[in-house]
């Protein structure tokens, strides 16, 4: 029974991850190929070190693979709970790395545990919302399960790591489709916007906009259903969330918090200083054109202009030497694999499997959109890897064992019952 | 509805995201540009400047290598300052000043700190230079000129200006380029063209190897060396007449347009504008108004030509036959014409072609000129009849040298006459005094000496030109096609003889040279100036044109001296001895070369100088083009 369900896995989603991991270290031998060309397997470059992290990631594929499925599914409250304690013990054992306390040191190699615990959170919520007495329309039973991301999302953020931290929130689209009433992502979403608005635009005007919006759509509700008194609170909600804006920008984020948002609202930026980054990476990109300078040729890839350029800035060789073709090929790879894990995730026949898939599919989105949006200044500049392309052996194998357990998951739904 | 939420939100992000990156990479295209100043360097390989030869390939300008002080701000060490500035004599505000401005420009990247050091200037520096760490020299060429005359020919190099930075894509800021004469007009060749090499560089600014393997480099092409139509031995000569006194001398070699020499007086030494001191001299030359070192006299001033005009006035009778060499007018100490209106001559008794032009008779020129307007019943096709043929020997518009400036003269036509005369009623006898060169008519020197280049050819010249040869470069077409005169040559003959006795027993009969034929005619241009509202009469100029031999002339010479009383005065002697070093080689009239080299009109500009500055407060400036002059009441010779 176990060898057919290796027969059935998904080939395309294996395809495209070994793609966009081809890709990835192809894009990595270029933003940090030394001035004397070493073999691909020399650990002491940052090619070399990617190389064997790719080599590594196979054995783990095989033992994802040859796994008993059952044992996500079984072992859940495990995962979740080893990745808690694995977030707890950076308290203690981890090191900090730029103000940050969110790594494990093993002799040379880093060991990042906040990549893991997306899995873990994600089995255990799948887990919970797979139980058939669950329904999110029940208010307890929404806050067990916001309650399960808001706990590695409150120790993330002691690291502190507010990028890693905000990934998990992407997960409201996968209660959203197991049945949390829509108005939480759509005030979700309003809140982001209302916030970079709000620092944009006095709030006075924008309050003023809200309340007539909101009178025309209370004089056009059928008289029955309106609530003055909700429609006030509402109001009244907005109103504290629009003012507060001001404060919490000014009191509570941290200094390179607003240096960001200021960066990506373009007020006062010095692009020596603050501005460096984001000039830099938008530099690489738009040099590039419609066909790129070619692989190897970039210019600014070269001369090492992008800082982080083989993590978290990536895309930006992508871009400079590939140009528009190469990157809206990457993109497009990207949003098929998506699309693909979505599609994959409808189809499984127990709730565990299809809420795991989603979850699966959000988080790599979620990933996807902040990691390429923040190069090209659509939102501010936060820390968090390209899926598959960014260097670094705890992202890769965090996204290969998330992946690879939806598609073993996926391979053994004929084998349900 | 669910299910598709995720979905439709990832592809309407990717549209966004696909979009915002057509918008940066497709359509926006500074940070393309930024792109290139962030890692691409271009350096720059310079080629030297072609060298200048004499018409004999006597060497007249070469390079020699000059020093520019680079400073790295940031690199500076701890150093003796004071050892530094000793070493290349600036004092220590200089220095903190010149650093702070370097800083200021960029603390990382090299700034010139001192420019064009002379060898010597750079040896005293060159022995400390390990010591004073961020401190480097780049090496570079300036001219360096073999000789002190012919700042007028030769132009100079200066560093390139904005203007020409935003006009020209081939210089950068810092480069140099020749400014007025050759280096002007044969810049192109001198100069070369310049190497570029592309280089890769890091965010520190380092070379981090080449650009695409050096697929764009090119190689600098050497400049190409020019030999000038100017004769070594006769330009230093007319310099050296020309001392202590303004005006111009063209020389032209007939045959084939070349200019022998073309002296402008007052200059300087062209060496004054090489080097560190070159802005500071510049700005002193330019700033002397009156002596106007950097005017050139030989193209650039307009003067009436006055009596060698005649020979023109001679040869269009002739054309027009309105005279024949045996036609006489009888002449009473001057010509009466209009009303009461009177010309004065020296001359007396019946004046016919050759004795008119050794005489420089007023009556018979006025006479010849007054004929060959009346002979047509509408005085403007008699004027335009007339100044066609003036034209045609090069005169009342530019010549097209090859040098980059010029004056056009002035010949006037009907339409001159038409404006002044907006009623009509004018004739020959109105405009007596074009006849004798006066009126409206303007020449520069450079026209004078061609239009005797003309009479030397008997009817045709070849523009002048300057540069005689280029390597491996054809001169241009102009230089050698001929230009025919309206005045058929079988004319020429009988003014020829009159120019010969000119020398003979004429004007210029005190200049004769033994055993050579020189054809020649004295010029005097009265002139005044108006400051504060009066006009003052100044001391007239002295004008000469000639060519020799007489029989296959190998010089045309026109020679123009500033206030210098009458033609053979200054002028006169000044043509005949240039024209005795070229034909001859030596000179026989010591006497004459001893006056003329030691003589000073520095007295008589003294008095000019005078009356604009000390007797009155206003500033006025002469300007030597538009200097006024009337109809002048006496012809001296």
């Amino acid at each position: 029974m176990r060898g057919k369900s290796i027969g059935n896995i998904d080939w395309l989603t294996i395809l495209l991850y070994i793609t966009l991991v081809t890709m990835g270290w192809l894009t990595i031998y270029s933003a940090s190929l030394p001035p004397e060309v070493t073999s691909i397997f020399d650990t002491k470059q940052i090619y070399g070190r990617q190389m064997l992290f790719i080599l590594l990631s196979i054995p783990l594929i095989f033992i994802l693979l040859f796994l008993d499925a059952k044992i996500f599914e079984r072992f859940s409250f495990v995962f979740y709970g080893i990745g808690i304690l694995l977030l707890l013990g950076l308290f203690v054992f981890g090191s900090t790395i730029k103000g940050q306390t969110n790594w494990y040191k093993f002799g040379g190699f880093g060991f990042q545990p906040s990549e893991f615990v997306k899995t873990g959170v994600a089995l255990l919520l799948a887990k919970y919302l797979s139980f058939p007495q669950i329904n999110l329309k029940n208010v307890k039973h929404q806050l067990i399960g916001f309650g399960i991301i808001l706990l590695p999302i409150f120790l993330i953020l002691l690291q502190p790591d507010a990028g890693s931290a905000m990934i998990f929130l992407s997960l409201i689209f996968v209660l959203n489709r197991e049945g949390l009433p829509g108005w939480y992502l759509f005030s979700g979403f309003g809140a982001i916007v209302l916030f970079f608005v709000a620092l944009k635009i006095d709030p006075k005007y924008i309050m003023l906009c809200i309340a007539i919006i909101m009178l025309i759509y209370y004089l056009r509700s059928r008289k029955v259903t309106r609530n003055p008194i909700l429609f006030l609170f509402i109001f009244i909600i907005i109103s504290g969330f629009v003012f507060s804006v001001n404060y919490v920008y000014n009191n509570v984020l941290e200094s390179h918090q607003k240096d960001r948002i200021d960066v990506l609202l373009g007020d006062n930026v010095d692009v020596k200083k603050e501005g460096y980054n984001l000039n830099q990476s938008m530099i690489a990109i738009g040099s590039g054109g419609l066909t790129g300078k070619g692989y190897l040729e970039g210019t600014q890839t070269k001369g090492g202009f992008v800082p982080e350029q083989h993590t978290d800035y990536i895309f930006t060789t992508v871009g400079e030497e590939w140009g528009f073709i190469g990157s809206s090929l990457v993109i497009l790879l990207f949003v098929t694999l998506f699309l693909r894990i979505i599609s994959l995730a409808e189809k499984q026949k127990t709730k565990f499997s299809r809420v795991y898939g989603y979850c699966v599919a959000s988080y790599l989105f979620t990933h996807f959109f902040v990691n390429i949006a923040m190069l090209i200044k659509l939102f501010p500049t936060i820390g968090v890897p390209l899926p598959f392309f960014s260097y670094g052996g705890s992202s890769l194998w965090a996204f290969t064992i998330m992946l690879f357990i939806f598609i073993k998951l996926d391979a053994n739904k004929v084998n349900e019952w | 509805m669910r299910r598709i939420v995720l979905p439709s939100f990832i592809i309407v992000v990717a549209i966004i995201l696909i979009a915002r990156i057509f918008y940066l990479q497709i359509i926006d295209d500074s940070l393309k540009l930024q792109s290139e100043n962030n890692a691409i360097k271009k350096v720059f390989d310079f080629p030297e400047r072609g060298y200048i030869y004499d018409r004999n390939g006597e060497l007249l300008v070469a390079n020699q290598p000059s020093y520019d002080i680079m400073v790295i701000p940031r690199e500076i060490k701890n150093f003796d300052t004071l050892d530094f500035c000793n070493s290349l004599k600036i004092d220590k505000e200089e220095f903190i000043k010149k650093v702070k401005k370097a800083t200021d420009y960029s603390p990382r990247l090299p700034s010139v700190f001192l420019s064009e050091l002379s060898k010597r200037e750079y040896a005293a520096f060159q022995e400390k230079e390990r010591k004073f760490e961020g401190f480097y020299t780049q090496k570079r060429a300036l001219r360096d000129y073999q000789v002190a005359f012919g700042a007028n020919i030769f132009g100079f190099i200066t560093q390139v200006n904005e203007a020409i930075i935003n006009k020209s894509p081939y210089y950068n800021s810092g480069d140099l380029i020749g400014k007025q004469g050759v280096e002007q007009e044969y810049e192109d060749i001198l100069r070369g063209v310049k190497g570029v090499k592309y280089l890769l560089r890091n965010k520190y600014n380092k070379v981090i190897g080449p650009y695409k393997e050096g697929k764009f480099d090119t190689l600098a092409q050497q400049g190409k060396d020019l030999t000038l139509t100017i004769d070594y031995e006769l330009q230093k000569y007319g310099t050296e007449l020309m001392v202590n006194k303004r005006g111009g001398i063209v020389a032209i070699e007939p045959k084939t347009g070349e200019i022998l020499a073309l002296v402008s007086a007052p200059t300087f030494d062209p060496a004054l504008l090489v080097g560190r001191q070159r802005s500071k001299n510049y700005t002193a030359l330019y700033r002397d108004s009156i002596a106007n070192p950097l005017f050139d006299r030989g193209l650039l001033a307009q003067y009436p030509p006055g009596s060698p005009f005649k020979i023109l006035t001679g040869l269009i009778g002739l054309q027009e036959e309105v005279i024949n060499t045996e036609t006489g007018f009888v002449c009473h100490h001057g010509f009466s014409y209009g009303a009461g209106r009177f010309m004065k001559c020296h001359d007396s008794g019946l004046s016919k072609l050759n004795n008119g032009i050794y005489n420089s008779c007023n009556t018979y020129f006025c006479s010849v000129y007054r004929n060959t307007i009346d002979k047509f019943k509408n005085s403007s096709k008699g004027v335009d009849v007339w100044s066609d043929h003036v034209k045609s020997f090069g005169l009342g518009n530019y010549m097209g040298t090859d040098l980059p400036i010029g004056k056009k003269g002035n010949i006037p036509t009907s339409k001159t006459y038409q404006r002044i005369y907006p009623n009509g009623g004018w004739k020959g006898s109105t405009i007596i005094s074009n006849g004798i060169g006066q009126g409206e008519v303007l020449t520069t020197p450079l026209q004078l000496a061609n239009m005797m280049a003309v009479v030397a050819n008997k009817g045709y010249f070849f523009t002048p030109h300057i540069v005689k040869k280029i390597k491996d470069k054809p001169l241009d077409k102009k230089y050698t096609t001929k230009n025919i005169s309206t005045v058929d040559s079988k004319y020429f003959d009988p003014v020829i003889e009159g120019l010969a006795d000119v020398y003979n027993k004429g004007t210029a009969a005190s200049l004769k040279v033994k055993d050579m034929q020189i054809c020649g005619k004295t010029g005097t241009a009265e002139n005044k100036i108006r400051v504060g509202g009066k006009t003052y009469q100044l001391k007239d100029h002295s004008i000469f044109v000639a060519f020799a031999p007489k029989e296959n002339p190998t010089i045309a010479i026109a020679v123009f001296v500033e206030n210098g009383y009458w033609g053979n005065r200054w002028a006169g002697p000044i043509a005949t001895l240039m024209i005795e070093k070229y034909v001859n080689g030596e000179i026989t009239r010591t006497d004459l070369e001893n006056r003329m080299l030691n003589g000073s009109l520095e007295d008589e500009y003294k008095k000019i100088e005078n009356i604009i500055y000390q007797r009155f407060t206003e500033t006025v400036t002469v300007d030597n083009t538009k200097q006024s002059l009337t109809l002048k009441e006496e012809e001296t010779n």
